[in-house]
């Protein structure tokens, strides 16, 4: 449900269904709505039935990459020869992106509980759940239950009374996005700089503490349980569109939109009905101009072609986009494109881990040259110089961080090309009129 | 409301340091350091807990951090400004964070941030207000921007700030 409003008709709520009921927090609450009812069942299966039961179910990684998770579980070594980890990826940072926050605040059991179904299947004894440093009440929430569930015996070092020793330990971040980048991730638990690392490396051979480590994101893992209890078969089933999309996916929508919120709804879902019908279309008076549709990093939707997106992972790729994170950033007729591009390339500024070259000098460049453009010092060469510095940006560093800057600007010249004509003859003032 | 610093910690403590990790300090870091297989992971708990003490994270407590996990005060620091989040110099009472990335700045998040250097006397961004009693920052995505703006006051997160509503919250803090 799109907390804090009602379920709408049109969602298909599994994540999301118990959002903003107090009651669920709680350990009793959350058995009394079934909770814990597939760890026990994923216990009584062997490893390799679990894997496999998740790969049937074709769920796949919702922290914007779209891996199948089944089969990154299915890259852990078999034979165990050093401790293996799970790393939870609660660092939820993506402007645009708020659904992880929400599963932590209503429904924190049921990302425990996947957290305990994963471990148990990856052969992991230890579990980190890296929460961002500034979810201060996810980060209360998340521990009071933790606490809960091992006073209850349901995780440690005889979970559910199987004999399977699942221990959880909350790591805070201190305020960094790169930190949402699995392999920073792993640093940042290491008592390191967040800085990301070259691959391979995979993470499943030399991960956290130099040991076997799978990383998924909070909704993924919540989604886990369902998987378990419900199927393999019943998950893959939920697909309107494109049968490699499976399953229920949040969205977060904001920016400009009337009503602002996380809406659950079926992979390949219309994304002009999300918009319209779901969260309310926009504000009284104002015209769609553009959607950024999987959080600040992908490119940009026109209006046009957000009217014909079909919410998964395919229906995104094939409008020239991302399904991403769900982070669906809402931008009407009264955006300025140009300085909003420009504010989200100072975010990938100061987030830079400034590792590589082309990402800490070129998201500088990027910002320096559209602050140049608004405040009416634009130079004729800026868009080729800024297309060409995001050529330089895209896939040549450690991360994508520095693409993650690039493809909304390119996208946005592309798009919206008198915006920036405007600024270029007459400077910022004389374009806002 | 929570997290607030107390005047001493707003001051700073150039002229004696407390050491943190001693009594329960030192529970709560052995607590700490029995969850991860190195010392050196407990690096960003223990500065949370240095800076809870503090308010901030001053050299001398950057070395007491280094000689409790066995790491050199050069890679502490190193580490310390990597993240936003840890104060390198005392900050006002209340250390006041606002969202104006995209999403909140399209919903009007730079008015909000204003509004706030209006009603606490923060000159600019960064900069304590004379009483010592606030410090205002922008900063980039809080994670909530289903409800912009969204704005952190100490440890306390605060959804769909307006410019209006401002006043009556830098109020109930003050």
């Amino acid at each position: 449900m799109g907390f804090p409003h009602p379920i709408h008709p049109k969602e298909n709520p599994v994540l999301s269904r118990h959002f903003g009921e107090a009651d669920a927090r709680t350990y009793a609450g959350w058995v009394q709505r079934g909770g814990y009812r597939a760890l026990e069942k994923a216990l009584g299966m062997t490893r390799e039935q679990v894997i496999e039961e998740v790969k049937a179910s074709g769920l796949r990684g919702r922290g914007g990459a779209g891996f199948p998770a089944g089969v990154k579980w299915g890259f852990m070594p078999k034979q165990k020869t050093r401790p293996h980890y799970l790393c939870c990826n609660a660092d939820e940072s993506e402007p645009g992106t708020f659904k992880d926050r929400e599963i932590m605040r209503w429904t924190p059991h049921a990302l425990i509980e996947g957290c305990a179904i994963a471990a148990y299947a990856i052969q992991a004894e230890q579990v980190y759940i890296y929460i961002r440093g500034e979810f201060t009440e996810p980060l209360r929430v998340m521990q009071a239950a933790l606490d809960e569930a091992y006073a209850k015996g349901v995780v440690g070092a005889n979970a559910m009374g199987k004999g399977v020793r699942i221990d959880l330990t909350i790591h805070r971040g201190a305020g960094a996005y790169i930190c949402g980048e699995e392999t920073a991730l792993m640093n940042s638990i290491e008592g390191k700089r967040g800085n990301p690392r070259i691959r391979p490396p995979f993470p499943a051979a030399v991960g956290v503490f130099g040991c076997p480590t799978t990383i998924n994101n909070v909704e993924t893992l919540s989604s886990v349980p369902h998987v378990i209890e419900k199927g393999g078969a019943w998950y893959k089933g939920l697909s309107l569109s494109n049968p490699k999309s499976t399953g229920t996916k949040l969205f977060s929508i904001c920016g400009t939109i009337a009503r602002p919120g996380n809406y659950e709804v079926t992979m390949g879902f219309p994304l002009k009905d999300l918009l319209y019908d779901v969260a309310g279309g926009m504000r009284p008076g104002h015209k769609l101009k553009a959607v950024i549709p999987g959080g600040s990093s992908v490119p940009i939707l026109t209006a046009a072609e957000a009217d014909e997106t079909l919410l998964d992972y395919e229906g995104c790729v094939a409008k020239g986009t991302m399904l991403g994170s769900g982070g669906m950033i809402v931008l009407d007729d009264a955006t300025d494109m140009v300085y909003q591009v420009m504010r989200l390339a100072k975010f990938y500024a100061h987030e830079s881990c400034a590792q590589c070259t082309q990402c800490r000098e070129g998201t500088a460049w990027t910002v320096k040259i559209l602050q140049r453009l608004l405040n009416g010092e634009g130079r004729k060469e800026d868009l080729d110089l800024l297309l060409d510095l995001a050529e330089q940006m895209t896939g040549r560093t450690i991360c994508v961080l520095s693409d993650s800057c690039a493809a909304p600007v390119v996208s946005a010249i592309k798009k919206f090309p008198d915006e920036f004509a405007a600024y270029l003859r007459r400077g910022r003032t004389a374009a806002a009129t | 409301m929570s997290g607030a610093r107390t005047d001493a910690q707003a001051r700073g403590h150039a002229d004696a340091y407390e050491p943190v990790f001693v009594g329960e300090g030192r529970t709560r870091l052995d607590a700490v350091l029995a969850k991860y297989p190195t010392k050196a992971a407990a690096l960003l708990p223990a500065l949370w807990i240095v800076q809870e003490k503090h308010g901030w994270i001053s050299p001398t407590g950057m070395a007491e951090v280094a000689e409790a996990l066995g790491l050199t005060a050069a890679y502490v620091k190193g580490v310390v400004t990597f993240y936003t989040m840890y104060h390198q110099h005392p900050v006002g009472r209340h250390f006041v964070q606002v969202c104006t990335t995209t999403p909140c700045n399209v919903c009007g998040a730079e008015r909000v941030g204003e509004a706030f250097l209006k009603a606490t006397g923060a000159k600019r961004y960064g900069e304590t207000s004379p009483d010592g009693g606030w410090t205002v920052v922008e900063v980039e995505c809080l994670g909530a921007c289903g409800f912009a703006t969204p704005v952190m006051i100490d440890d306390d997160f605060i959804e769909s700030v307006t410019p209006e509503s401002v006043p009556a919250l830098v109020a109930k803090y003050r």
